[in-house]
């Protein structure tokens, strides 16, 4: 029984993680004011070239990193179009989402052979309490180091954005563009950090799927989790502990998923396989409208010009 | 005058341009150290502008700024901040679910290192500030829980807090009630003597009266000249103001109610939230009667005349016009039994915007003859219709039938709407914030308008957040507080600040009942 319970834990915790980092994705972008729709594409790039550079370096975590530049870098792009050209955020995240995954497969076949699923990794992320583990209670638990680095960057936004100053410029703006402007904080910049560590969280957070879950890069290996993250956004009201309460509710129903289809129940595994999704639904339906998103959420911010 | 150091402020030949329109021409101002200096300026005059570049949230495309006889590039905010400048926004830049501490110190917070807010530290210095200037603010509630009158506080405490010397007030007493003004008197008051410098933006003559020393005016984006406030009357600083006489006083012959024609009772209708806003309220309008409904927004103006033109459904009570209930049907049902309505806001509610002035006028009655007939609009008779509306409401550019009424001033795209309202011949005319926005020619005109309706045998109910339109236009003034009629006057039984005592739901004492 124990076991079970611990097996479920380390699964939870396991298919949460790449939820996390785009979660606090959507939360900083969101907090600042930009609707980041796109995680899912850049949660995308970063689970391909994560996978790409970790095969070629034979180094995960350098791996890791270029899958956060990568993100950030296609952030940019949604950023551009949003904050300075004040295009639709929503049609902008779309066409990052579509983005995402066109280029990640065209790169994946450029760089693999004409392969649309690029070669494992050599080395994984490590595990928390290493490779060689023979208890079985541990072995269950013996969760990715990017389940810790998740949890690590949820307290750190967490205090960021309510302890400190930049935090508290950073919700200004997204709160209230103009006021935050008229005591010289600077919009635009805000908005623009703030979308582009987005894209350094989706980033990471796919890489998470491809060097630690997985350990290469296939066209599904992303399949919703981005869009999941923004439920979870909402679920979690723009909050880092919030959200990272969500994904782990979220992950726990692809938890459930796995151990029950792996059992002996009669549950067909489409069914299973639905769960996560239809929670989506659900809690979306439960909580959209009465939550509370940040007042100048989606708002290109004019100047008060006529 | 000579550029010097007993001058705060100084501006020197202001000229800011948006496209080819020419928001102020060559604007010379003087500000002495220690005064109190009014702006005055219709809307669209140029008085905000012009301030706005003085805190550097314009940069002016001719000119020179000079504090105290130094020259200063004013390119952003920042740079007004630091030379003492604060500027309280006629909308209050504050967030609405931060503490009043949380506004102050943003953008300027006290830490402790690393970037972590020093909560304690920040909110000490500031309570020093609110006891050293008398303001009564509640350091650590949330601005969205606290009144109007002690969110302006607030802004002038972020000003203070930043060391301003010069404060920058825009429209203060727009959304203040009496016993609010007068507090803010005696606060800008303190600020002088304590050697700090404040202009006022506005356009309204009385307060210029009773606050200031000096007032410049300015028309058209023009300086037409700087006086002393004592040695000027009310009547001269609105002719400077509006270019020609203007009459201040609102004409009209007793009224001649006849029968009720229009009864509200036990009225209750439920905000967004599902709370009460209007609770149990009851109002008879007689024929030949101007019923004004004095009282501070927010207290339930909106959802009863939301409730009155359907355009949300009531939780109790009655709505009556000629003896017929018309809660909870349509908005057509509304306009069908003769109830015409000038909303509050007219570029959302009243007109679209983006169509003709033509089609504007017969939204409400396109589908009668012979605007159309048989489904189809006949746009002949629907250009006829509104040519002869136009000449007959003096609406301007006279020949505007086919323009969007977009291109149109507030107070012709307001006129367009009282046209077309007047033109249905209603028992009962709404007038929610009629003058919301207009300057003072066309106040007295949309004035002027609703006392003829009253003198045709019509009833006219009056909403205003200007408690002066009210007293003045009304002959029966009914005072809404917390979703109640809390009290009822005749026109000229009852003073100011009684009213605004009840308003900002004060006791009424005996001798005024």
């Amino acid at each position: 029984m124990l076991t079970k319970l611990f097996l479920l834990i380390g699964i939870t915790l396991m298919y949460s993680t790449p939820l996390i980092f785009g979660g606090l994705g959507g939360v900083i972008s969101e907090r600042s004011g930009v609707i980041n729709i796109g995680i899912e594409g850049m949660m995308t790039i970063g689970a391909f070239v994560g996978a790409c550079v970790g095969y070629y370096t034979e180094n995960p975590w350098l791996g890791l990193l270029a899958a956060g530049a990568a993100g950030g870098l296609i952030a940019l792009l949604h950023a551009v179009a949003s904050i300075t050209f004040k295009a639709d955020q929503t049609i902008s995240g779309i066409a990052i989402n579509l983005l995402g995954s066109g280029v990640s497969l065209f790169l994946c076949r450029l760089f693999f052979e004409g392969a649309t699923m690029s070669k494992p990794v050599p080395h994984k992320l490590p595990k928390i309490f290493g490779s060689h583990v023979s208890n079985n209670l541990l072995k269950n638990i013996n969760v990715d180091v990017t389940v810790v680095l998740a949890l690590v960057c949820a307290i750190l936004l967490w205090f960021v954005l309510y302890k400190t100053k930049w935090g508290l410029r950073i919700r200004s703006v997204g709160e209230h563009p103009a006021a935050a402007d008229t005591l010289g904080i600077n919009v635009t910049l805000t908005r623009y950090v703030c979308v582009i560590l987005s894209g350094v969280f989706a980033g990471v957070g796919g890489a998470s799927m491809t060097l630690a879950i997985i350990s290469n890069f296939t066209p599904t290996a992303i399949s919703g989790q981005g869009f999941i993250a923004l439920a979870a956004v909402i679920f979690g009201k723009w909050s880092p502990h919030g959200v990272y309460g969500a994904c782990i509710l979220f992950g726990f129903a692809q938890a459930l998923t796995v151990l029950l289809g792996g059992g002996n129940f009669v549950v067909p595994s489409e069914i299973l396989s639905m769960l996560p999704y239809i929670l989506t639904i659900v809690i979306l339906i439960l909580f959209v409208g009465k939550s509370s998103a940040p007042k100048a959420d989606g708002v290109p911010y004019e100047k008060g010009s006529r | 005058m000579e550029i010097g150091s007993g001058y705060a402020v100084q501006m020197r030949g202001i000229t800011k341009k948006f496209g080819s329109f020419c928001a102020l021409d060559h604007i010379d101002v003087d500000i002495k150290k220690g005064t109190i200096h009014a702006m005055l300026g219709e809307n669209g005059a140029g008085k905000s502008t012009l301030m706005n570049v003085l805190y550097g949230l314009y940069q002016s495309d001719e000119g020179e700024i000079y504090l105290e006889g130094q020259k200063v590039n004013m390119k952003n905010p920042n740079v007004a901040i630091a030379h003492g400048i604060g500027m309280v926004h006629q909308h209050f830049m504050l967030v609405d679910n931060f503490t009043v501490t949380q506004n102050i110190i943003l953008g300027n917070e006290i830490t402790s290192g690393a970037g972590v807010i020093n909560m304690k530290k920040a909110r000490e210095e500031i309570i020093k500030t609110i006891e050293k200037y008398g303001l009564s603010v509640d350091p650590d509630a949330k601005i969205e829980d606290i009144s109007v009158g002690m969110q302006q506080r607030v802004e002038i405490l972020k000003a203070l807090y930043r060391g301003a010397n010069l404060l920058i007030l825009d429209e203060p007493t727009a959304v203040l009630t009496p016993q609010e003004i007068e507090d803010l008197i005696k606060i800008m008051n303190n600020l002088i003597k304590d050697g700090k410098t404040i202009i006022i933006i506005t356009h309204k003559l009385k307060e210029i009266k009773e606050s200031a020393d000096v007032c410049t005016i300015i028309r058209r984006g023009k300086y037409i000249d700087t006086v002393d406030v004592k040695k000027v009357k009310e009547e001269e600083l609105a002719t400077m103001m509006v270019g020609h006489a203007v009459n201040l006083v609102v004409d009209k012959t007793e009224a001649t109610p006849k029968d009720v024609v229009f009864e509200i009772d036990n009225l209750t209708v439920l905000d967004e939230r599902k709370i009460p806003a209007v609770k149990n309220l009851s109002l008879k309008i007689r024929k030949g009667e101007i019923v004004g409904i004095a009282g501070i927004d927010g207290n339930g103006q909106k959802e009863l005349v939301e409730a009155i033109t359907n355009l949300t459904k009531v939780a109790g009570g009655t709505i009556k016009i000629n003896g017929v209930e018309v809660q909870n049907t349509s908005p057509k049902n509304t306009i069908d039994n003769k109830i015409a309505t000038i909303h509050e806001d007219r570029q959302r509610r009243g007109l679209v915007l983006n169509y003709t002035v033509a089609h504007n006028m017969v939204i409400e009655k396109f589908k009668e003859e012979p605007f159309s007939k048989k489904g189809f609009l006949n746009e002949k008779e629907i250009v006829e219709h509104s040519k002869q509306m136009i000449k007959e409401y003096d609406i301007r550019p006279d020949n505007c039938e086919l323009q969007p009424v977009r291109g149109l001033s507030g107070g012709n795209q307001q006129k367009v709407i009282i046209a077309r309202e007047v033109a249905n011949d209603p028992d009962l005319l709404i007038a929610v914030q009629p003058t919301r926005g207009l300057d003072v020619g066309a106040i007295e005109y949309v004035h002027k308008t609703l006392i003829r309706e009253r003198d045709k045998g019509k009833a006219v109910l009056l909403i205003s957040f200007e408690l002066d339109e009210v007293m003045n236009v009304s002959d029966t003034i009914a005072v809404i507080y917390d979703g109640k009629i809390v009290k009822s006057f005749k026109q000229g039984t009852v003073d100011e600040n009684t009213i605004g005592l009840l308003m900002a739901g004060g006791k009424d004492d005996a001798k005024n009942s």
